[in-house]
């Protein structure tokens, strides 16, 4: 793996001039992506969201590389057609270089509208490597419920109220969705930990394949929370097990960190402003059950990593 | 790039005709607190240049030399990531003055 | 020039014409009546026959978004659909047509759900009329061969660059097994020449940028340049037909005329209808009554000029509408037909039939008893009937 001194020398692919908020989360994993994939040629394309709109603003565009976005549900759909041109072409000898595709996608674009594109072009076997920056909600269209949403966040569609404090659902597993898929790789990782974010994009992209990775990516506008706390947010999920970094590798599934402690979700949750209604007493049961609720899942993954 | 084109003027299809352009836009005036940079506690371990969402940690050689402040939003994560020398930070955040 | 004499349905020819057209890249799902068209396709593909790489995506809107991706990489891409499956792309057919990317799409029209039905009208393609593609429709199959071919080369005109749709009515035509004149292969690549992508994403040492956002102060200006392409499209589909004509002998144009010039009474018409038309009229001739019809073969860009001058001293005009407009005045090609009108100094009297949704039949009978309707002035000018419905 490429080490920091090795990935500055690389220069940035993703450049600022950008137009996230300060402290943007999901600037990071594009940039660090971009930073990984090396100097090795990639294609890239973005869903429709925050990630696409801050970077490429007429006519000023932060990527550094072929770059496409077509719309929202479709940037698995439109990488596959990316890919399937290079096939073509390379076949054809059109096209010499060895080049890399990858999809970038947030948590509404993956979990939920673009999962039906995303589940196809990940069984056609397409060449790519699909990133998931999962900020949990809606947050370019303003801070929206998602199928990654956490159990009693409160967004502007799940908003705390007198009656429901809250989302009520628990987050689908998408991770687990996308490893039933039998492809090459699938891993989560986190923003906070460089060295594994890095790690996990240098294997997907040398595997060849589709390749699948959630990066869990705290938004301190929608989670609420103050800027400089992005990658201590990151890291703070793994260690309360609520987000595991781990990988599926050729159907092996593999505990990337186990916590030495493991943290009470609460030390996670009271630091963001999405989850301050539930400090209440009367509250305690939903602390409890989503602590439960996390316990489990640690316990069913560490039964799969352990096969 | 500020002089707003004819439509006959534009690349096909609205496309951006070169990667990178937005290096010319300048964020730093949303900037409320600036990164301060002390050499002397730096270790270069480079924390600051990977996780700043706005490329804007300046490398010399390898090494950080300050901020691009026509980039840098002030966010702050490179101060909250140093680890400094000795538990004495490199990077320090000090409030604009308007 | 030796042209090889098959007998083929409007599917089979519509696959055939993309075999040697030999694209890159086809992305595509199936689709009642158009299914044939990707299934007769991936057979070309099992067998060799091709060099396309093909994506069985699993849906329309994927589908179209894999040909946006594909197209703007450089490959020369083509896709079939028809109904539901178009309107599923509807988002991504605007962005094709945005991002100015030369996609070659054949259509079998077919009625827009509810109630659900499988059957010719022009509803599905006339919902996308406004998204900035080439639209053209065939009286039989033999057009939809000739015009797949000629369609590759208006897509990829630098002058035009856009997305162009080629339909047929379906069963009707996609079903119907004719006798059509094809082409050798090395004839139809030597008509469409090498693809020229100018700008591409597979060129990786020049990274740019495809589909940024625009805020207000260039939308306007990026929808803009597409109305130049589209009026440049007029010019180039009569000198790509044209040039069809010098080569293969059957020319081409942006609309045609039978028997109009000295016609008192006329139809306007799209697709399969046309044929059935001219057989009527040439029994009218016979009669004495001076009828003819006015085919509109591309409706996008429409030929607003050429349709005014061909119509204008025409006395009665009978505007026909496979799909409709509903709660507006008339089918689209009746509006649009009526607009054209609005600058001639001379204008024939002029009204709307919508006819034929969901497939029901229109016959002969049917077609000359409007045409004794017109002559007779029975036709309400200025006004808009159902021709065939239970009323």
């Amino acid at each position: 793996m490429a080490n920091l001194k090795e990935l500055a020398a690389r220069g940035d692919k993703f450049t600022g001039g950008h137009r996230a908020c300060a402290g943007c989360g999901a600037t990071i994993v594009a940039r660090q992506a971009l930073l990984a994939a090396g100097d090795k040629p990639v294609v890239t394309t973005c869903a429709t969201g925050c990630l696409e709109v801050v970077s490429t603003i007429f006519p000023y565009t932060a990527w550094d590389v072929p770059f496409i976005h077509s719309a929202f549900e479709n940037s698995a759909a439109t990488i596959s057609g990316v890919e399937a041109a290079y096939q073509s072409l390379k076949r054809q000898g059109t096209v010499t270089e060895d080049i890399r595709f990858m999809a970038f996608g947030g948590d509404g674009g993956t979990y939920d509208i673009g999962l039906q594109a995303l589940s196809g072009a990940m069984e056609r076997g397409h060449n790519m490597l699909y990133i998931c920056y999962d900020n949990q909600a809606y947050m370019n269209t303003g801070i929206q419920r998602s199928s990654a949403t956490p159990k009693g966040s409160s967004t502007t569609t799940s908003p705390n109220g007198k009656k429901i404090p809250g989302k009520v659902q628990f987050r689908k597993n998408l991770t687990e969705i996308m490893a039933a898929h039998g492809i090459p790789y699938v891993a989560q990782s986190v923003v906070g930990n460089w060295s594994d974010f890095t790690k996990k994009v240098e294997k997907a992209l040398a595997k060849g394949g589709p390749a699948f990775i959630a990066i869990l990516q705290p938004c301190r506008l929608g989670w609420g929370y103050p800027p400089e706390l992005t990658a201590e947010l990151g890291r703070l999920a793994v260690e309360t097990n609520f987000w595991p970094l781990y990988e599926v590798e050729d159907g092996q599934y593999k505990l990337n960190h186990t916590p030495k402690e493991r943290q009470p979700i609460d030390e996670w949750m009271f630091q963001q402003e999405r989850f301050r209604h539930l400090k209440r007493p009367e509250h305690q049961a939903i602390i409890a059950q989503i602590q439960q609720d996390i316990d489990a899942r640690w316990e069913q993954l560490n039964k799969k990593c352990s096969l | 790039m500020s002089e707003l084109k004819k439509y006959k003027e534009l690349a096909l299809g609205g496309n951006i005709e070169k990667g990178g352009t937005a290096v010319d836009f300048k964020t730093g005036d949303w900037r409320s607190s600036r990164p301060i940079y002390h050499p002397e506690n730096c270790i270069q371990c480079l924390f600051c240049w990977v996780y700043c969402p706005d490329s804007a940690v300046i490398l010399k050689d390898g090494k950080v030399t300050g901020f691009n402040l026509d980039h840098c939003k002030g966010c702050g994560i490179c101060a909250h990531e140093c680890p400094g020398k000795k538990k004495v930070k490199a990077i320090t955040m000090e409030e604009e003055v308007k | 020039m030796q042209k090889i004499i098959l007998a083929k349905t409007g599917n089979e020819a519509m696959a055939l014409a993309m075999k040697q057209v030999n694209p890159d890249v086809v992305a595509a799902y199936p689709i009642t009546p158009a299914t044939e068209i990707v299934q007769i396709f991936s057979q070309y593909v099992a067998d060799g026959e091709v060099k396309t790489e093909f994506v069985a995506v699993e849906s329309e809107h994927s589908a179209m978004s894999a040909c946006i991706g594909s197209a703007a990489a450089g490959a020369r891409t083509m896709t079939g659909t028809s109904s539901q499956g178009l309107a599923l792309m509807y988002e991504m057919i605007y962005i094709a047509a945005g991002l100015r990317l030369p996609i070659v799409m054949a259509d079998v029209n077919r009625a827009l759900s509810a109630p659900i039905n499988i059957h010719c009208d022009h509803s599905d393609t006339m919902g996308c009329r406004d998204a900035g593609w080439i639209h053209i429709f065939s009286e039989n199959a033999q057009e939809a061969y000739d015009s797949m071919i000629q369609a590759v080369r208006i897509a990829e005109h630098q002058d035009v660059r856009l997305p162009v749709m080629v339909t047929t009515d379906g069963f009707i035509i996609s079903h119907g097994m004719e006798r059509i004149d094809t082409l050798p292969d090395a004839d139809v690549q030597s008509f469409i020449g090498k693809y020229d992508p100018m700008m591409h994403l597979l060129d990786v040492k020049k990274p740019f940028t495809v589909g940024a956002i625009n805020l207000t102060d260039y939308y306007f200006e990026h929808r803009r340049a597409m109305v130049d392409a589209q009026n440049n499209a007029l010019k180039v589909i009569k000198e790509v037909g044209q040039e069809f004509g010098k080569k293969f002998d059957t020319n081409y144009g942006l609309i045609e005329k039978y028997q109009l010039d000295d016609a008192e009474v006329a139809i306007v018409a799209l697709g399969s209808t046309c044929g059935t038309s001219k057989v009527v009229i040439d029994k009218l001739r016979q009669q004495g009554v001076k009828a003819g019809l006015l085919k509109v073969r591309v409706f996008r860009p429409f030929p607003t000029e050429e349709i005014a001058r061909a119509l204008e001293n025409i006395r009665t005009v009978a505007v026909l509408d496979r799909s409709d407009s509903v709660g507006g005045f008339g089918g689209p090609v009746f509006t649009e037909i009526r607009s054209a009108l609005y600058g001639s100094a001379k204008k024939p009297q002029i009204s709307g039939v919508v006819y034929g949704l969901g497939g029901r039949e229109i016959d002969m009978e049917q077609i000359e008893g409007l045409f004794m309707d017109l002559k007779a002035g029975k036709v309400k000018a200025d006004a808009v009937s159902y021709l065939g419905v239970r009323e």
